[in-house]
């Protein structure tokens, strides 16, 4: 059996999700799309489910590549019942989709999410009123707090048992004459979905669909044409907005039978905005609240760095001594201590208080604040406010970033903002900058770098604006209401994140260490460095460098932490000069976005996006730490 | 009139959007709807986007998309 999870963004789908599956899902690309959704498997009453969860939507109308994966996903394979999560707090919007949802012909269960919030506000819901006037069953759930999952499931399974389809919503005589007009050509196509579903989406005007038919009958392009303007002439409206009007106007009819309002109190989180989002406090609150994020990060990093350096030095120049001898063997071990080393040194101690902040902003909803507040200025970057979230998300990995530009309804905008947040320090450039810049030059010398990044990214935005210029209106975006997330989920994410380097880039830290200090022993490094000689000439670094910056293409980190193989030594203080640290910093910050990442761009936007994105890098680096020399050379 | 005129704290009534198909169906699913009432709830300086309460949901629109949303006041 296969259920589908289907929702609005931000309806806590995920979060449900993530409680049934434990942060064990797995991702699968999608037939000839690239945009990813995601599947478990889940016991329930002894049955093995096959549980999708799909990107959030408003509707079923694909705006952007995020939403058309759902209908895509439905009109493709069928779902044996329909999991349809709606936020209690904004029932009348949620329940058009849930209308929607009921045209496809599919059992359906409608759950409804954040009773707990509904409460908090006031809100008294008659679930089973509800239920009787759509004909379909309704669950109470907190999702958050794992309450009502497993009832939601348990009715789910019957449905799909039963294979109990709903009755699908009545709209006005015009669109239902429109729908029968349509429904002896859609009677020869064959998908999962009910007939009526797919004369509405015709109706509805979406394009894939309207291709999909028209490959097997090409009179519906005309026919569709012919009901679209007889609908205009007699509603003066388009089809899609009488259609939306119609089922709002039935959600909103549901909503006022079932829902009691009671007086609310304001609390301090309804007022919070008043603050958060002032034209002056809120951009004190915004650097204060980043500079407060810096610090726990730096704080907390190079209070672990400094011993376990100490201790993995000591341990080196031991197994060194023990062996008393320079040969192979103690060159492989040596390579292996310093590649754990990198990993439990100086990686970790920065990314779990990095990712714990991180996680917990994004699931307090100051994300779209940010957005809020930052739109003004990213347009002078040729960009809107929705960017934001790529930006933020790439300083954790740009991986996730690339992927999340699928929000962004324009293509140019998909690029630029894929093109810059490849350039935002990820949190495996985040190691080098605090392991390197932080604790050997110095915090504010680090902080300068994230400063320096911000504007050389912003500058090349303005310049590649010039020649691609902004056309999209701009920004269109649901601000959340505030939540406090709770210990569990923060957790849960910062680990399914921390697992991720663990268990995939810590391996090929230490893996690439060893090959390194094999390749030294052999003297295969200087043919590398040699090549790239010119090149370290240019911007003044030491001649080792040549080779951890060839490493480094595979996962950042390894272009410091093989440094320590490079150099023979940990205590990079004695091998660099101030000026030459900054400098490599600078450029492992900008060149060439990991091998992950391109490969994500590749997926994304295709092969010349990624060969653009990753030439510009390139150069991007190259100038931006030449300036950064010239700078030094003056001063 | 568009939203861009309407001062903040003012309701106002959707009356249509100007620009196209897909700007209809992007702004149809955040409620923007013919009758619907939405208020302007704050704007960011420098010329920055419309923090709205459209149907009791709260939706930011930068200026460039606000321009297209045509408007009545409630009278």
């Amino acid at each position: 059996m296969r259920f589908a999870l289907i929702g609005q963004p931000n309806c806590g789908k995920s979060t449900l999700f993530n409680q049934v599956a434990g942060y064990r899902a797995e991702t699968g690309n999608f037939a000839g799309t690239t945009v990813t959704f995601t599947e478990t498997k889940v016991r329930v009453l002894g049955d093995v489910v096959e549980l999708v969860d799909l990107p959030g939507t408003y509707t079923l109308l694909a705006t952007n590549p995020a939403e058309r994966v759902v209908l895509d996903y439905l009109i493709e394979k069928p779902v044996d019942a329909i999991i349809n999560v709606v936020d209690a707090t904004h029932l009348v919007q949620g329940l058009t989709l849930t209308l929607e949802l009921m045209e496809l012909g599919r059992p359906i269960v409608l759950v409804i999410n954040m009773m707990d919030e509904a409460k908090r506000q006031g809100l008294k819901l008659d679930g089973e009123a509800l239920s009787q006037l759509l004909g379909i069953p309704v669950m109470p759930m907190i999702a958050t707090r794992g309450q009502g999952i497993r009832e939601a499931f348990a009715q789910t399974w019957h449905m799909a048992r039963k294979s109990t389809i709903p009755t699908p919503p009545a709209y006005r005589d015009e669109i239902e004459q429109a729908i029968l007009a349509l429904k002896s050509e859609i009677d020869k196509t064959e998908f999962p979905v009910s007939r009526r579903a797919i004369g509405i989406k015709l109706l509805e005007g979406d394009p894939t669909l309207t291709d999909q038919v028209g490959r097997k009958v090409p009179a519906i392009k005309n026919l569709v044409q012919t009901q679209w303007d007889s609908l205009c002439h007699q509603s003066s409206v388009q089809a899609v907005w009488l259609i939306a009007s119609e089922r709002q106007k039935l959600a909103r009819e549901l909503t006022e039978k079932v829902t009691t309002q009671e007086k609310m109190r304001l609390t301090l989180r309804d007022r919070l905005d008043d603050y958060l989002l002032h034209p002056f406090w809120g951009y004190v609150f915004l650097l204060a609240i980043l500079a407060l994020f810096f610090y726990g990060v730096y704080g907390f990093g190079s209070w672990l760095e400094a011993p376990l350096l100490n201790f993995f030095n000591n341990l080196d120049a031991t197994v060194l001594n023990a062996l008393h001898s320079n040969g192979l063997l103690a060159q492989v071990i040596s390579g292996a201590i310093q590649g754990i080393s990198g990993g439990l040194a100086i990686v970790l101690p920065y990314l779990l208080p990095f990712l714990i902040g991180l996680g917990f902003l994004e699931d307090i909803g100051y994300l779209t604040r940010i957005a809020f507040l930052m739109d003004s200025l990213m347009h002078r970057i040729g960009l809107h406010g929705k960017a934001i979230v790529p930006f933020i998300l790439g300083y954790g990995c740009n991986v996730p970033a690339i992927m999340s530009t699928r929000i962004m309804e324009d293509k140019r905008d998909r690029f630029l903002s894929a093109a810059l947040s490849t350039m935002i320090p990820c949190a495996a450039r985040l190691a080098v900058i605090f392991g390197l810049v932080a604790f050997y030059v110095g915090p504010w010398a680090a902080l300068g770098i994230y400063l320096y990044n911000i504007f050389v990214i912003a500058l090349t935005g303005k310049i590649i604006t010039h020649f691609l210029p902004e056309d999209s209106p701009g920004l269109i975006l649901e601000m959340p209401v505030y939540r406090l997330p709770t210990l569990k989920t923060v957790t849960a994410k910062a680990w399914f994140r921390i697992r991720e380097f663990i268990f995939e880039a810590w391996p090929v830290l230490i893996i690439g260490s060893i090959v390194l200090a094999v390749m030294n022993f052999y003297s295969v490094t200087d043919y590398i460095n040699t090549a790239l000689q010119p090149f370290n000439w240019l911007l003044g670094l030491p001649k080792q460098v040549g080779t951890p910056l060839v490493f480094g293409i595979f996962r950042k980190e390894l272009s410091m932490i093989m440094l320590a193989q490079a150099f023979g030594t940990t205590n990079y203080a004695a091998v660099m000069t101030t000026q030459q640290m900054i400098v490599f910093t600078v450029f492992v910050v900008f060149y060439i976005p990991c091998f992950a990442t391109m490969i994500s761009i590749r997926n994304e936007l295709g092969s010349k996006a990624m060969w653009a994105i990753t030439g510009l890098t390139v150069l991007v680096a190259t100038l931006a730490a030449l300036l950064v020399r010239v700078v030094f050379l003056i001063v | 009139m568009n939203l861009l005129e309407v001062n903040n704290g003012n309701w106002v009534r959707v009356l249509g959007v100007a620009g196209g198909i897909e700007m209809e169906r992007r702004l149809a699913q955040l409620g923007f709807l013919p009758g619907n009432k939405v208020r302007i709830i704050r704007s960011a300086p420098f010329h920055g986007p419309l923090l709205l309460d459209v149907e009791g949901r709260e939706i930011v629109l930068g200026r460039g998309v606000a321009i297209k949303v045509i408007v009545e006041y409630l009278s």
